[in-house]
């Protein structure tokens, strides 16, 4: 086992001429929830699709738990997409059962707990179920495996505020001591208490990584404020 | 009693303070366990890490000790215990004056003012 369980080394990705990711430097340790933040399109959703493999850098390295992706890093790897992408005609445990199948380390009894907690019924169909609800089941597939690494693409982004207490309480109680959970977001002021750092992204580069008490200490105001500071846009037709 | 947040401060240094109230104010009783870092983290729903620092100062402080067998317990030294009690009112005593200071009171006359206050009746 790396003690690093994230390197990246100038980590590059381009969609043609367009480029997402422009030489990203970051190195996360084990054991930390990390916040991913950024505004819309500062490669976010990139990194998190070349961290669990499903697209490939254009240059640069990337190692997770010191193996480049493959077999090995995906099943250490949980990831929620930021859609749902599971069959609309199979009800909550069709999706258990499929997760029991495909997963060795999935815990269907800790699935079934978070279910009933959250009040989904195993037997309603992902048709019949609610934005929110999709987003809810979802969340309980994927922490509800013993992984190294958690991926989390916007997941408290369609639930109401209740819900997204509930789903950060979640994830603050089910994930490994030997685990780490990447969470990407722009509701900061939501999560801002749950994490140990944060990552500030900004057109593909990594501007600031830094605990969240150093950034309050430091810059005497939440990482919410702070983040607005840096990624303030001037509103059309306003003055500087 | 409930866990309050502010924004501008690093959360470990609020999340002792209000630990530390409540081991003063005997919310966690003399000698009691205190209960572990997961449940506390969860009850505020904070980050386990950083909840561990802010117990980590508690026992640098001699609040809490920490006993291979039963886990984290809250101090029985009475010497201790009185110390933070002084500490925590010194606070709230500056607090106090400092406030009274932007009302244009001075040191005595905030004082004297305070003697004079009549008993509220409703206990607030």
């Amino acid at each position: 086992m790396a003690t690093e369980l994230i390197t990246c080394s100038n980590l590059v990705k381009a969609y043609g001429r367009k480029t997402a990711l422009a030489g990203v430097d970051l190195h996360i340790g084990r054991g930390k929830i990390v916040g991913l933040l950024g505004p819309n399109g500062s490669g976010k959703t990139t990194l998190i699709k070349l961290l669990c493999g499903l697209l490939r850098p254009s240059s640069g390295e990337l190692l997770v738990d010191g193996a480049a992706p493959g077999v090995y890093t995906k099943s250490i790897i949980s990831y929620l997409p930021d859609r749902m992408y599971f069959a609309d005609w199979m009800n909550a445990s069709d999706l258990l059962n499929f997760f029991q199948d495909f997963y060795k380390d999935f815990s269907r009894e800790k699935a079934e707990g978070m279910c009933a907690a959250l009040g989904i019924n195993p037997g309603d169909r992902i048709k019949t179920m609610s934005k929110g609800t999709k987003e809810k089941l979802q969340l309980v597939l994927v922490m509800s495996r013993s992984a190294q690494l958690y991926l989390l693409d916007e997941p408290i982004a369609g639930v109401d505020p209740a819900a997204r207490d509930f789903i950060m309480n979640t994830i603050l109680t089910n994930y490994n001591e030997n685990g780490t959970v990447l969470i990407s977001t722009h509701l900061i002021a939501d999560i801002e208490r749950v994490l140990d750092e944060v990552v500030f992204l900004r057109e593909g580069k990594v501007v600031r990584h830094d605990t969240v008490d150093n950034i309050r200490q430091t810059e005497g105001k939440s990482v919410d404020a702070v983040f607005r500071e840096i990624f303030r846009t001037i509103p059309y037709g306003g003055e500087e | 009693m409930n866990w309050t947040l502010t924004d501008g401060r690093p959360i470990w240094v609020q999340l002792n303070e209000q630990l530390t109230l409540r081991i003063a104010t005997g919310v966690y009783p003399r000698g009691s366990r205190m209960p572990t870092v997961r449940e506390l983290a969860a009850e505020a729903g904070v980050n386990p890490n950083t909840m561990q620092r802010a117990l980590s100062q508690l026992e640098a402080d001699g609040l809490v000790v920490t006993n291979r067998t039963v886990g984290r317990t809250v101090t029985e030294d009475g010497e201790v215990l009185g110390s933070i009690c002084l500490r925590l009112a010194n606070q709230k005593m500056k607090e106090y004056l400092n406030s009274m200071a932007v009302l244009g009171f001075t040191r005595r006359e905030a004082i004297e003012l305070l003697e004079k206050m009549e008993d509220s009746t409703d206990g607030n």
